[in-house]
């Protein structure tokens, strides 16, 4: 059972003169066995709030608190957010050569778990998974996210997912530039996961097709740095048909 | 890491990293922006009436010493590179000291001997530095590996050279026939303590596949200079991988020429040096014939207070040479504050009938997305590093293709690097 509590998130990139507020008072909480919607339009913030919670160096926390269970995620390293239980599905992964798919995800397993996995078991779940997302046994061979199609490589971040078993996902975008079957099967992967119960969900996306195959429990529309309005699945729905328009003009006026 | 460019202009830039990236190493480091001091190469001067020259355009060579002069280190050619330390071998005199060979010959392999007046040697490519003609002069003659026509070698050919610690420098010349078609790998493999001055030429034959490794594991103190030269035939390949982790002082000359149209040339090197070393890598691919492509991938560390390394990519389409395709790319890490690491990617074309010409040349640290990407799976930030930077030699190292000598390299690479906990005890096989 885990929660993470988002309280009053305010989040700037650049230093000095050049500093920029982009996150401006965010506030969510997610829970195991939930799945939350975050949609908003380009450059609202959302992959700042994503790499704010996983703690991109690049980023400034100016005030506010994240906690998970209570524990600060702030005053936590980078890997120890993760083997806290937090995982980034990244929006756009990042190559890392000479350094292959089966000795990072092993090197990462390892690192989570406290401990080698057992090397049958293994191999067996990696195998299984890898199956499930359709992905080529070769894969395992070649270095991460090196050549990669887009597809590829936002499969490979469900993979880490399934395997490294975190209580709280945030997936960025993991939809965009997927094609339907990509789509339908990255999903599902997302889908075996919440059908396992423990995992909290934070679902990013700018647009609504991936929620017809992972249905949100709650959405939140984001918008210039924070979150303007929430609801249920059925507010995705007026976002597929009326866009962000209104939300972005008021919060144009709000900001003028 | 900075600088990227793929011009298809001339460009030349030396990246001075100790200056540039001042601050420790890791993710707290942010990856630097600008580059704060690019120190610019002067342009190649051409050759004139006969002096000698370093970079393009015209190259001056000669088998005769006298022609290029005495280094003084102020040359184009020996600015890089630490002439007190070279001198030893600019200095040797010819000697009948020897490096203790040991060979693998596979069948349709044979290793002879010819000597000073052999036609054969006549038709080499020439020697491009003084240090060079001292080392045809003195060596006099050759070893001579020849591979005949058509062959396909079921393992490598492979050479031990080790240094038996003599205060004598060692003058070696070899050259390495294979016939068209044929298909082989040979492997020089350096090792033990010598001053040795080594030419090595690769001729390739017509549609043949060659790839020539050479390893440079020599022990603390080693001095090693060689000129390499690959002359490859019309539609053959010519792979070459350098791997240089030992000695003091290693510079190497890798120049590449084609014969015929539709050659290709891979030019891999790794490198990695600490606090008592000097690297130094100079290549000059010259494209001269229609349709031949080339392929450069240096990839060089440096550890430690003093460490050094030098890259020179020199690659010139001459206006005969189109439908060239070329492209080079030399990437430094630098581990520590105090090392230096410089490199020069130089490009000239003479054409524009071409498919493709660029470079880029990276000077840093680490690279901070690939640190958060493996931080952000629990990996902690040592572990993290270490990953990186043995991904970063695999990377190359891969290229060589002979399993149990990339097993070895990377040992070696490791234990520089020290362990990777958890990681050795299995290997893991998803397939
Ligand atoms: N490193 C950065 N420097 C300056 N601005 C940035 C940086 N990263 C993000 N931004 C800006 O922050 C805003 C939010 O970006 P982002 O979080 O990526 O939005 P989203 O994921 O919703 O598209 C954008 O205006 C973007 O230009
Ligand atoms: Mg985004």
């Amino acid at each position: 059972m885990s929660v993470l509590e988002i309280r009053d998130l305010h989040v700037s990139v650049g230093e000095g003169d050049d500093a920029k507020e982009i996150l401006r008072g965010v506030d969510l909480t997610v829970r195991s066995g939930e799945t939350h919607a975050i949609m908003g339009p380009n450059g609202s913030g959302k992959s700042t709030l994503a790499y704010s919670i996983a703690g991109h160096p690049k980023y400034t926390i100016t005030g506010g608190t994240v906690t998970l269970d209570g524990e600060d995620v702030l005053e936590m390293s980078v890997d120890e957010r993760a083997r806290a239980g937090l995982f980034l599905a990244m929006q756009y992964p990042v190559e890392v050569p000479g350094v292959s798919v089966s000795n990072f995800l092993r090197t990462a397993a390892t690192a989570i778990k406290g401990e080698a996995p057992k090397l049958r078991t293994w191999v067996k779940d990696v195998k299984s998974e890898m199956e499930l997302l359709e992905m080529n046994p070769a894969f395992a061979e070649r270095n991460v996210n090196e050549g990669f199609s887009g597809g590829e490589k936002k499969r490979h971040e469900i993979l880490q997912m399934r395997l490294l078993k975190p209580g709280i996902a945030i997936l960025d975008e993991t939809d965009s530039g997927l094609d339907v079957d990509a789509l339908r099967i990255v999903s599902e992967g997302v889908n075996r996961s919440r059908e396992e119960g423990q995992v909290g969900v934070l679902l990013i996306t700018h647009y609504t097709r991936i929620l017809r195959y992972i249905k949100p429990d709650f959405v939140h529309v984001f918008v210039n740095g924070k979150v303007v309005e929430e609801g249920g699945p059925e507010l995705a729905e007026k976002l597929e048909n009326e866009g962000y328009a209104s939300y972005v003009k008021t919060a144009e006026v709000a900001q003028a | 890491m900075t600088d990227q460019n793929t011009t298809g202009l001339t460009t030349e830039s030396a990246v001075l990293a100790g200056e540039l990236f001042g601050e420790g190493v890791g993710t707290q480091a942010g990856p630097p922006t600008t580059p704060a001091d690019s120190t610019a190469v002067a342009p190649g001067a051409h050759s004139h009436g006969g002096t000698p020259t370093g970079s393009p355009a015209e190259r001056f060579t000669s088998t005769d010493p006298d022609a290029f002069g005495v280094p003084t280190g102020r040359e184009e050619t020996w600015r890089f590179t630490p002439m007190k330390r070279i001198r030893p071998l600019l200095d040797g005199a010819a000697s009948d000291a020897k490096l203790s060979w040991t060979t693998d010959l596979p069948e349709g392999v044979e290793l002879a001997r010819v000597d000073a007046g052999d036609p054969l040697l006549k038709g080499l490519p020439e020697p491009v530095d003084r240090l060079a003609a001292l080392t045809r002069q003195n060596a006099g003659g050759a070893d001579v590996v020849r591979v005949a026509q058509e062959a396909q070698l079921d393992r490598p050919v492979t050479l031990g050279l080790a240094g038996t610690g003599s205060e004598d420098v060692v003058w070696g010349q070899l050259v390495v026939e294979v016939g068209a078609f044929a298909k082989a790998t040979v492997v020089l493999d350096h090792s033990g303590l010598a001053k040795y001055s080594g030419g090595v030429t690769v001729l390739v034959g017509d549609g043949a596949q060659v790839t020539l490794v050479t390893v440079q594991e020599w022990a603390p103190g080693a001095v090693h200079g060689g000129q390499y030269d690959a002359v490859v035939g019309r539609d053959a390949t010519f792979k070459q991988v350098v791997v240089t982790l030992g000695g003091d002082l290693v510079r190497l000359v890798s120049n590449v020429q084609y014969a015929g149209p539709g050659g290709s040339a891979e030019l891999f090197g790794v490198y990695f040096s600490d606090e008592t070393q000097h690297q130094e890598h100079r290549l000059w691919v010259d494209h001269a014939v229609p349709n031949c492509s080339s392929n450069v991938l240096y990839k060089g560390a440096l550890q430690g207070e003093g460490a050094r390394t030098v890259w020179i990519g020199d690659v010139r389409i001459r206006p005969a040479a189109t439908g060239t395709e070329t492209y080079e790319l030399n990437r430094n890490l630098v581990l520590t504050d105090g090392a230096r690491a410089d490199s020069v990617p130089n490009l000239e074309i003479e054409t524009g009938e071409i498919v493709g010409a660029g470079h880029a040349s990276a000077t840093g640290r680490f690279d901070d997305e690939q640190l958060f990407y493996l931080c952000s799976r629990g990996i902690d930030a040592e572990t993290a590093r270490r990953l990186v930077v043995r991904g970063f030699f695999a990377d190359v190292v891969q290229h060589i293709g002979v399993d149990e000598l990339q097993d070895r390299l990377m040992a070696t690479i490791d234990a520089r690097l020290g362990a990777l906990p958890g990681l050795d005890e299995q290997p893991v096989e998803v397939a």
